[in-house]
């Protein structure tokens, strides 16, 4: 197989979602000299950025969306290690949580598993997540973003105690803050004055990226 | 066991020898634009079409959420409780996460409602399991706790225990007004997740014998094929002792599933319901006919 080869069967693996073929072919492509920027940026992210295309025209489902996210999962344990290595900018940081009250984890992890297919390096921090637990995470981590996911009316109310939470510990302005979750709306996110909200996996995928190039292009202008 | 919900002029009973009990799960503004809008603006008039809808459709219980996110729920609940009770003789499964709305909810309800919901929280269930005492309703109960949903049918055993016991002992209520909540969640996430709901179900029909009910849709999201899916998921579940769901009314191929599941286990003696709805149908299409008909031969 030459490299050009390899990088579209790893492509088209990626989109079925078979990660032991994926997995083999990045030890593979490893093997052939390819780097692991290469295999990510030009098999792994544009495959997973497919998914993330048919999901949203209504051509892929969401078992097929968790299983090509897995598979890549699996092949990006294997080359985490030889990116940290050789320095390469991950496209963002990305921590996540359930708010505090709130036990659902179904739709944070498939944004989770987006996230983390379209590059983000992604901290989850599971559910039931208190205002204190995101504050030292932010502190610990330095996410680019922090994400905020509530499934009741109840527990949405939390978002704006976790805001208020990063405004006392003065680290508001470090982060982008992103809610979602099935009560949620603009109008909710707006008013507890969060930056973004996404409706589903692939819109957050999409608002992420333009917010940290808007982040990134207001810090070095 | 007997679970007996009413309005002022109607009684549903809800149990494992009698026909499935069909909540419709339409009134509830979650993910829809723009009756969260309407609601918001104090327009209620979608809630006219959604109730006409259900009842057509064969619903036999109407749950009603009234939660908009930046509203007034308690008042908008009441409202919508009194205009529903104003349009039909269903009783309502009055649907909140917030504890002052179930108590509004109930205080405008006539009849004995369905509380949905509580989990075996004990600050849940001390806030709420009063309230559901002092009405007279019955409640539907989720077995999760502060932790987590859990993902084994053992776990939720322990906790759909806890939760009867607590309700019988502490706050003097009967199995017969709880109404368990096996927890059904989406088969796209786990390809094992539907098989512990069903597990779930008839651990707690073989040991504690009470009913149960569940979001039925949830089973289906993020799927093509909905509803094959929740038609299916709904005629499995009643064989493992499921007794009501909150579902789709409207669709009939659902709709049906459920009626020929309850034909099949003799819930409907000699097909009477099944073969009267035949006819309802067979009228219904020959009025169509007909009225087509007159309106091709007039001048």
């Amino acid at each position: 197989m030459t490299p050009d080869e390899l990088l579209k069967t790893l492509y088209d693996e990626t989109l079925l979602g078979n990660a032991p073929a994926v997995l083999a072919l990045t030890q593979q492509g490893l093997d052939l000299g390819l780097t692991p920027e290469s295999l990510l940026f030009d098999s792994l992210i544009p495959s997973l950025e497919e998914v993330g295309a048919r999901f949203e025209r209504g051509d892929y489902f969401v078992p097929e969306m968790l299983i090509a996210g897995r598979a890549m999962s699996g092949a990006l344990a294997l080359l985490r290690p030889l990116l940290a290595e050789t320095g390469v900018q991950t496209v963002g940081t990305f921590v996540m949580g359930t708010v505090k009250g709130d036990v659902h984890d179904i739709g944070k992890n498939l944004v989770n598993i987006m996230l983390e297919g379209a590059g983000f390096h992604v901290i989850d921090l599971g559910v039931q997540v208190p205002p204190e637990r995101f504050v030292e995470a932010i502190n610990e981590y330095k996410p680019d973003i922090v994400g905020f996911s509530a499934f009741l009316t109840t527990t949405m109310p939390m978002f704006k105690a976790n805001i208020n939470a990063l405004e006392k510990a003065g680290i508001r302005d470090q982060v982008v803050v992103m809610v979602g979750g099935a009560p949620v709306t603009q109008e909710y996110a707006d008013a507890v004055g969060a930056d973004a909200y996404a409706a589903d996996a692939s819109q957050t995928v999409k608002k992420a990226k333009d917010l940290i190039q808007k982040k990134r292009a207001m810090v070095s202008a | 066991m007997h679970t007996v919900l009413s309005s002022a002029t109607k009684k549903i009973t809800i149990g494992h020898d009698q026909p499935f009990c069909l909540i419709g799960e339409r009134i509830n503004p979650t993910g829809r634009r723009i009756f969260q809008d309407q609601l918001r603006a104090g327009d209620l008039s979608a809630i006219e079409r959604d109730v006409a809808a259900q009842v057509a459709g064969g619903a036999t219980v109407l749950d009603v959420n009234m939660g908009v996110p930046l509203t007034d729920e308690p008042e908008l609940l009441k409202k919508a409780i009194k205009l529903i009770q104003s349009l039909t003789d269903l009783p309502i499964c009055i649907d909140s996460s917030v504890v002052e709305a179930l108590e509004a909810g109930l205080s405008v309800y006539e009849g004995r409602a369905l509380v949905n919901s509580i989990t075996a929280e004990d600050d849940r269930m001390a806030e709420i399991l009063p309230m559901v005492k002092h009405y007279g309703a019955a409640v539907v109960a989720l077995p999760n706790d502060h932790d987590e949903i859990p993902m084994q049918a053992d776990k939720r055993l322990v906790l759909t225990k806890k939760i009867l016991d607590t309700a019988v002992d502490k706050y003097g209520l009967t199995l017969e007004d709880i109404v368990i909540d096996p927890l059904a969640m989406p088969i796209g996430a786990d390809p094992t997740i539907v098989r512990t709901a069903y597990e779930t179900m008839q651990r707690i029909r073989a040991e504690f014998g009470v009913n149960m009910t569940v979001g039925a849709s949830n089973v289906s999201f993020g799927m093509p094929g909905r509803h094959t899916i929740n038609a299916t998921f709904l005629a499995m579940a009643i064989t493992v002792g499921l007794t009501s769901a909150i579902m789709d009314t409207r669709t009939p191929q659902i709709v049906e599933a459920v009626k020929a599941a309850d034909l099949l286990l003799g819930h409907d003696e000699w097909g009477a319901s099944w073969i009267s709805a035949h006819r309802a149908q067979q009228a219904a299409q020959k009025a169509a006919a007909d009225a087509l008909l007159q309106q091709a031969l007039a001048p």
